[in-house]
């Protein structure tokens, strides 16, 4: 059992790479991540769980990192948007597609929807237009009312499709 | 928004959670899924001196179904009632309420008994077990006490629970025979706080008449109610058709209203939600073989 008010020294996995940290109990797994780790992918909008911009996968499933508690992730593997970098510093397919059709314009939302939208098509590779939508619903987006991101997941879901046997 | 220092328990049994609680009572707060506990802390709306994290509490994971009930454990997460083919199957109305619940990122990680300890007057799952007559089963070093969900909800954010006792597990009966069961909310958009929701389970015999029914209706008092005038309406045959369930809950309650909300709108979309659930919980019970 573990007791403290002081800090804590934690192993978990970031973006496949073991880490220790040492937290106090109340760090937010977003400043983990931005403050100590220097992941600034991940973006900080309202800090309490409602604009999604700071979304993260844990275990692979989406999660609000200003939700979390870094203490609470012991043995956890969470993935940031810097994850999705392909060698040689190359969007992945997602971004690309998010590049080619104005899925974004200041960007600020972008990470949190590229993490959840990756969890999405992880479990079912080719959605329909109600399961993106459903997906990003909690993601809070001013600049693209959302059609073109949108339309930038159904292109990749389309793009497979053909790969696809 | 940073949340206030805290001292940090993570207990490895439940025995040693439930020592803690005796321990630290009223100062301990436990934290589960963390998605209403933590944007109130980062709000510093709640200040608990200490938190007691749940997490590593393996048996509160386990679910399983065991004759006619299904035991769900506390730290079920509303992603897995959402997909459990166990839930769907022995606990339909929880698999239809969970996509209602907030966004697919909480999903992830709210719990059944955070949900039902929160006790938030416009969730989804406390409706829903008072719809199932489900019992909750609440640990302390004292021993264990089973609930039933009628007698769980207190009031706004309150329930029955004493500061040392652990919610463990969910029992819900498992329906037999040809029972149906819908969920409905209203909110300003998916995701947010319903501003009125109704959960209904209805019980046919083979000859298609209702045996007996629940009605809840949800966001429109401090606890989730149960309408027992649209339940005997129902047991009655529905003399009137389905608008007298309509009117009977509108008669019936009494809401408070809210920012953007009036008590009558909260009323009229009870009723009309109620009617909705009602409607679809006969024709789920209809297309199940007598």
């Amino acid at each position: 059992m573990t007791t403290s008010t002081t800090t804590h020294t934690i192993d978990l996995t970031v973006n496949g790479i073991p880490r220790q940290v040492t937290v106090e109990p109340r760090t937010l797994l977003a400043d983990t991540l931005r403050t100590q780790l220097r992941l600034t992918g991940t973006h900080l909008g309202c800090e309490h769980g409602v604009c999604g911009a700071c979304t993260v996968l844990v275990d692979g499933e989406p999660a609000r990192s200003c939700l979390l508690f870094t203490v609470s992730l012991v043995g956890r593997s969470v993935e940031t948007v810097e994850s999705l970098e392909e060698p040689g510093g190359r969007l992945n397919p997602l971004q690309q597609s998010f590049q080619d059709h104005h899925g974004l314009q200041c960007g600020f939302c972008t990470p949190g929807i590229l993490m959840s939208l990756t969890a999405l098509l992880r479990d079912e590779p080719h959605p329909d237009e109600g399961r993106v939508r459903d997906q990003v619903q909690g993601h809070i987006c001013r600049c693209t009312g959302y059609q073109q991101l949108v339309d930038a997941a159904l292109a990749v879901s389309d793009e497979d499709a053909e790969v696809a046997p | 928004m940073k949340p206030p220092a805290f001292a940090y328990h993570r207990p490895e049994t439940v025995g040693e959670a439930l020592d803690l609680l005796a321990e630290l009572g009223e100062e301990a707060k436990i934290l589960a899924g963390g998605q209403s506990l933590v944007p109130l802390m980062n709000f510093r709306l709640a200040v608990p001196a200490h938190v007691v994290d749940v997490n590593g509490l393996t048996e509160l994971t386990l679910s399983a179904q065991r004759g006619g009930v299904l035991r769900l454990g506390a730290l079920t997460r509303h992603r897995e009632l959402e997909r459990s083919p166990l839930v769907a199957g022995a606990a339909p109305l929880l698999a239809a309420a969970a996509p209602f619940i907030g966004h697919p990122q909480i999903r992830s990680m709210g719990t059944l008994g955070g949900s039902l300890s929160h006790a938030d007057p416009s969730a989804e799952l406390p409706g829903c077990v008072l719809a199932l007559d489900a019992t909750v089963v609440a640990a302390s070093a004292r021993g264990e006490r089973r609930i039933p969900a009628g007698e769980f909800f207190a009031s706004h954010f309150t329930t029955t629970l004493e500061s040392d006792e652990l919610l463990v597990a969910v029992e819900v009966p498992v329906p037999a025979g040809r029972v149906g069961c819908a969920f409905t909310e209203v909110a300003a958009r998916h995701g947010d706080f319903a501003l009125a929701g109704a959960a209904a389970v209805v019980t046919l015999d083979d000859a298609g008449v209702v045996t007996d029914a629940r009605v809840v209706c949800a966001a429109v008092a401090p606890t989730p109610v149960r309408v027992a005038a649209a339940e005997k309406l129902l047991t009655a045959g529905l003399p009137g058709g389905l608008t007298e369930v309509e009117t009977a809950v509108q008669d019936s309650l009494d809401p408070t209203p809210e920012l953007k909300v009036s008590a009558r709108y909260k009323r009229r979309t009870a009723g009309v939600l109620a009617r909705r659930a009602v409607e679809a919980a006969l024709a789920d019970a209809e297309g199940r073989a007598a």
